[in-house]
């Protein structure tokens, strides 16, 4: 079972942080913390797993990825596959992509665009990321790692906040903006 | 900007099976969706300048402190804005999502969560989902606002919009507990039978849930999981074996039957039935693949006739896996979990060890990990199978990266025998000092212990590898194990042969005394010290006893905050002073002891106090009494406890007869509430007995209601009180004592490990002797054919990587792998040079020791339990008859395989004769068994070592290193 799905940034500040069994705020922050000093003492170019007993109870394995301004880590049990879950985060470009690597892709493309606001772009569009992330885990399972379904998904979702906003949510300027477009 | 329409995304998407789409039109796609998200970050989907403000400002702040100040102001901000009267809902909207932000940098939101409850009742969906997503995020499932969702959520489930119910069954998962399951149970059992495959999935995996939950909630709805298995969509068939796993993994009889359905759904998976929008990095739906075999791996556990459904789809998998990909070798190492799992065929174990020489000779730090993990769980099976990849675990245990490293460690642990323990405990204690990691020190320090009290080949080495573990991580380990070495030190090995115990007993004496003055020793470390030295420090009579008692007011000083170690420390010197006087010595109390009594006369502790007043008077007795009270070595004598106090029989028998009123019990006079029980039991038992009972009334026994009344009344268990032999005494000097009978376990093994007489001896040659320096060529070509028949395919693509290898890692490598060629040999020259590894029987080997700490196999290094191994019954020189034949047999015979080597071929002539000498030899021995052992041991290590070598190094002619090895070994 995945225990938790966290991306925080190279200075340890969470950007987004999903424990699939419920933990009281400062338990989250001392994970989250716990996790990161980890991280950070790593070397370069070593492998992607750590074993994580210590911070999530015994038998909790840990993948992680590097990306640019962000760490992005899944945590989970024995039951998973440590190298099946590292494929979740991490994706090869010549392929049918990763589904997570939808969020760094999407990460890379606004670096490109807006230089450093990525990170935080993540955190603006906090509800987006959590429909794609629950699409593809739920309930703690990896549930579908199908793109195109779970592309669908968030599609309805876009298309159903496009709609809203242009009927009463945008604010006049913005839709002034979209409207020029 | 280059800006394009957020529409573009739109097209080619919704549709099924959208091979066609060009990964560059996904990339765009992508793109879009960036861009998106970017003119989110201008103010776009109704969110403010404000909140990108506050998430600017956050991302720039520098301390903790000016984030804190920020996300305060912006907490008093939303608390006045929550409070407004008709907030918008956008506006309403975007304050959840700030408020979940706040939450997630660590500060409390809990003022705004009704506003996210209330958000749920909203019939917008937009609006919905973010509150759905909001109270997921804030409430635990026992919360009290969790009461005010529950109405929604059935009511949701039960919506037209499937997008509404997937909502809904997200908020199930995570907000349903066990008294709300009834609620919500019948909405999500009939969701099961849905139209759409995603509702189909999300309810499975609800039940899910609920079974994890609380199993009997849903235990009668376990069958749905074995319907759904069968569902017209792959996908909820996948999603079902989630609960399937589980559910086996709780009772693997009960799903017995669908093993050939699991097997048949693996096979139609491989075989590429399903439909293509399944495939994943071009594997056919990978995630689905690795639980099957999960579940597969529980079912034919220890099951021939599971296992051998198996083979075929396993035998496929290893052919078709792509392994330039990580799903593709995460399926390969599902595979090899499996195998170890399984009673595997040979040919699959063939399989998994080639699968796992890929693994690790990559250069990915990630398989090479995957790679030491299937080899640690391969080895329970086929205990040579690390042989071949010796140094390519030694580079792991050195590799800079600490995953791999400890990964390697539980390797190693998981191989250790008596030949190889020194190196291996050795490398774990290296570590162990050099990381901070508490947690993983303190597993580590545990493992050497364990490996230490099986295996060690000497008492001294055991007592310098403990004392290292107390040193350096005194504070992690179980109190248990400095007892257990106390007890080791007292009581010697079992064996009646004083002398060697004295010895024993002196040398952790100085060791002690050499450590001693180090600063900031772990507490546990000092106590074991103190106790030694005072039971044993003037013992011998190297040390004076103002020495010895000078040492142990150093430490009592020194760690004066330590009142253990104190109290300790107190107690050696009395035994010290003990000693002495018993002996007929003066006593010359240090003046720096007298003060250090002196004070602890006043100390607040009464236990310390007790300790110094009992040392005090013990100082004014004579040497008799002083003997009876304190006898020289003696901390391992029983004590025979009087409990009755039966000497005093004679003296109650006088005073009743003048006149005094007899005993009546504390039982008898509170009617019968207290059996008579001896002194220090009783007081023992008595705070438990008085105190507030927090712990639930006893059920009433209907059968015997007479007796349940006065059953109530005795507040403790009688039969405790009597249970117990050993009952504590409180002796000052009695911990041993009371350890000694408390942890048998380990030591039994241990003593009886070293206790054997006849194979003292032959312990400690294998364990002095270096494998390579041992005689013993005649197994020479039998060894290399096999290896070099197992490991000739991967010499091609290896020969090249490393031409030199560096001495100091070969001489590692041949301590740590040696003895486990000597097992291959054993069983090879028994069973007559065959080639094929008896499989299964391996298995034991390497198991045995741990689970059962008779090592006697293990002392000669068969690495066969003596039960299930034919080498023992075997006459040694029939066996070295049946080495010859083979050995000339291979060598004369030099086919393909030996002709990989053609310059070793002479190698085996010379085997010939040395067999001869070595026969004769033997016939003088009377231990023919031990020597047996020593020589088809040693070479083998080498070969094997060497065949790797030489695998690695292309072109380079071996011809000049076997003569001289030969030479080496033959002397």
């Amino acid at each position: 079972m995945i225990k938790a799905v966290m991306m925080m940034n190279t200075q340890g500040k969470p950007r987004l942080a999903k424990f699939y069994d419920f933990l009281p705020v400062e338990k989250q922050q001392e994970l989250i913390r716990g996790v990161f000093s980890v991280l950070s003492s790593r070397p370069e170019n070593v492998s992607n797993f750590l074993e994580i007993d210590s911070l999530f109870g015994p038998d909790s394995r840990l993948v992680y990825k590097h990306y640019a301004t962000l760490y992005f880590v899944l945590v989970f049990d024995g039951s998973e596959n440590e190298l099946a879950m590292l494929d979740l985060i991490q994706g090869k470009y010549d392929d049918d992509f990763s589904l997570m690597l939808a969020f760094v892709v999407l990460v890379e493309t606004l670096d490109k665009c807006f230089s450093n606001v990525c990170e935080l772009d993540i955190v603006f569009n906090y509800s987006k990321m959590h429909t794609v992330l629950d699409e593809i885990v739920f309930g703690g399972q990896v549930l579908e790692t199908r793109s195109d379904e779970v592309m669908k998904a968030v599609e309805e979702i876009s298309k159903l906040e496009a709609a809203s906003n242009s009927i009463s949510l945008v604010p006049k300027s913005v839709s002034g903006w979209r409207g020029g477009r | 900007s280059e800006l394009s329409s957020p529409n573009a995304h739109g097209e080619g998407k919704g549709r099924r099976g959208r091979r066609s789409l060009t990964i560059q039109s996904r990339m765009e796609q992508l793109k879009t969706i960036g861009r998106e998200l970017a003119m989110g970050s201008q103010g776009g989907f109704g969110q403010s300048k404000e909140f990108l403000d506050l998430v600017k400002s956050i991302g720039e702040s520098r301390s903790k402190a000016e984030e804190d100040r920020i996300v305060l102001s912006e907490i008093d901000i939303l608390k006045r804005k929550l409070l407004e009267p008709d907030v918008p809902k956008r506006k309403m909207k975007e304050y959840i999502i700030r408020l979940v932000y706040i939450e997630m940098l660590g500060h409390d939101a809990s003022f705004g969560y009704i506003h996210a409850v209330k958000m749920t009742h909203d019939d917008n969906l937009l609006l919905k989902r973010t509150g759905y997503l909001a109270v997921t995020l804030f409430l635990d499932e026992d919360h009290d606002l969790i009461i005010l969702i529950v109405n929604t959520i059935q009511k949701d489930l039960r919506s037209d919009n499937y997008l509404v119910v997937c909502a809904a069954l997200n908020a199930v998962c995570r907000l349903i507990n066990e008294e709300t399951i009834p609620a919500v149970l019948p909405q999500v059992v009939d969701l099961l039978n849905h139209g759409k495959e995603a509702v189909r999935k999300k309810a499975i995996m609800a039940l899910h849930r609920f079974h994890r939950k609380s199993p009997s909630s849903v235990s009668h709805l376990v069958s749905n999981f074995r319907r759904k298995l069968c569902d017209s969509d792959p996908g909820v068939m996948g999603a079902t074996l989630c609960p399937l796993f589980d559910l086996i993994s709780e009772d693997v009889a009960s799903y017995k039957d669908l093993v050939s359905s699991f097997v048949g759904i693996l096979k139609q998976v491989t075989e590429r039935k399903l439909p293509k929008s399944y495939d994943y990095h071009q594997m056919p739906a990978p995630f689905i693949q690795i639980k099957l075999l999960k579940i597969m791996a529980l079912l034919s556990s220890g099951d021939k006739s599971a296992s051998e459904m198996m083979y075929m789809v396993l035998g496929d998998l290893f052919r078709k896996c792509d392994s330039s990909t990580n799903i593709g070798n995460a399926i390969l190492y599902e595979c090899i979990r499996c195998i170890s799992c399984i009673i595997p065929s040979p040919k699959l174990l063939e399989d998994a060890a080639e699968a796992i020489s890929k693994f690790l000779k990559s250069d990915s730090h990630n398989l090479k990990y995957m790679g030491i993990d299937g080899l640690g769980r391969l080895i329970k099976i086929s205990s040579d199978i690390a042989e071949q990849h010796q140094l390519a675990v030694i580079d792991c245990l050195e590799d800079p990266d600490d995953t791999l490293k400890r990964k390697t460690f539980e390797l190693l642990y998981k191989m250790t025998k008596s030949s190889n323990v020194e190196v291996i405990v050795d490398r774990m204690i290296d570590y162990m000092i050099s990381i901070n990691d508490n947690h993983y020190k303190t597993e580590i320090a545990s493992r050497c212990v364990e490996l230490a009290e099986q295996f060690a080949p000497s008492n001294q080495w055991f007592i310098q590898i403990m004392n290292k573990v107390f040193e350096h991580a005194g504070d992690l380990v179980n109190i248990k194990v400095a007892h257990n070495l106390m007890r080791l030190i007292a009581e010697g090995f079992g064996e009646d042969d004083d002398d060697a115990d004295n010895k024993l007993r002196l040398s952790a004496v100085e060791s002690y005394l050499q450590i001693i003055s180090e600063p900031k020793l772990p507490s546990l470390f000092l106590q074991v010290i103190s106790w030694v030295l005072g039971e044993y420090g003037t013992a011998d009579g190297k040390y004076s006893a103002s020495y010895i008692s000078g040492k142990l007011c150093d430490v009592a000083d020194a760690y004066s905050s330590d009142e253990t170690v104190k109290g300790y420390a107190v107690t050696a010197l009395m035994k010290i002073y003990a000693f002495e006087i018993a002996s007929g010595r003066k006593v010359d109390v240090l003046p720096e002891c007298q003060s250090l009594i002196e004070e602890l006369l006043a100390s607040h502790s009464t236990d310390l106090q007790q300790r110094a007043y009992e040392l005090q008077a013990l100082l004014a007795l004579d040497a008799r009494a002083v003997e009876s009270i304190l006898p020289l070595d003696a901390s391992c004598e029983d004590i025979e406890v009087d409990k009755d106090l039966s000497f005093l029989n004679g003296y109650i028998q006088q005073a009743i007869e003048s006149g005094a009123q007899p005993y009546v019990s504390e039982r008898e006079r509170s009617g019968g509430m207290f059996e008579t029980t001896d002194y220090h039991s009783q007081d023992h038992h008595e705070v438990t007995s008085h105190a507030l009972r927090f712990e639930a009334y006893e059920l009433p026994k209907p059968s015997v209601p007479s007796q349940a009344s006065t059953t109530a009344l005795v507040p403790v268990p009688e039969p405790s009180y009597y249970s117990e032999p050993h009952q504590p005494i409180s002796t000052s000097s009695s911990v041993s004592e009371r350890e000694s009978s408390e942890i048998k376990l380990r030591l039994d093994g241990v003593k009886q490990k070293w206790g054997r007489p006849s194979y003292q001896s032959s312990t400690s040659a294998s364990s002095s002797t270096p494998p390579q320096a041992a005689n013993g060529t005649s197994t020479h070509s039998d060894g290399g054919g096999v290896a070099s028949s197992s490991s000739s395919k991967p010499r091609s693509s290896y020969e090249s990587k490393k031409p030199e290898i560096d001495p100091e890692k070969q001489r590692l490598a041949a301590s740590l792998f040696g003895g486990s060629s000597s097992s291959r040999s054993d069983r090879k020259s028994s069973s007559g040079g065959g080639h094929k590894p008896a499989k299964g029987t391996a298995n034991k080997a390497a198991t045995v020791p741990k689970e059962n700490p008779i090592p006697v196999p293990d002392l000669l290094d068969f690495d066969e339990p003596t039960g299930t191994s034919d080498v023992a019954a075997t006459d040694p020189f029939k066996e070295l008859e049946g080495l010859m034949e083979s050995s000339s047999q291979d060598g004369g015979g030099s086919t393909d395989v030996m002709g990989l080597y053609s310059t070793d071929a002479s190698a085996p002539v010379k085997t010939t004769t040395s067999v001869d000498s070595l026969l004769s030899e033997l016939s003088d021995s009377s231990r023919g068994t031990y020597h047996q052992s020593q020589t088809t041991k040693g070479p083998n290590s080498k070969e094997a070592l060497e065949k790797d070598a030489l695998v690695r190094q292309m072109g380079v002619n071996p011809t000049s290193q076997n003569p001289t090895l030969f030479k080496d070994l033959l002397g």
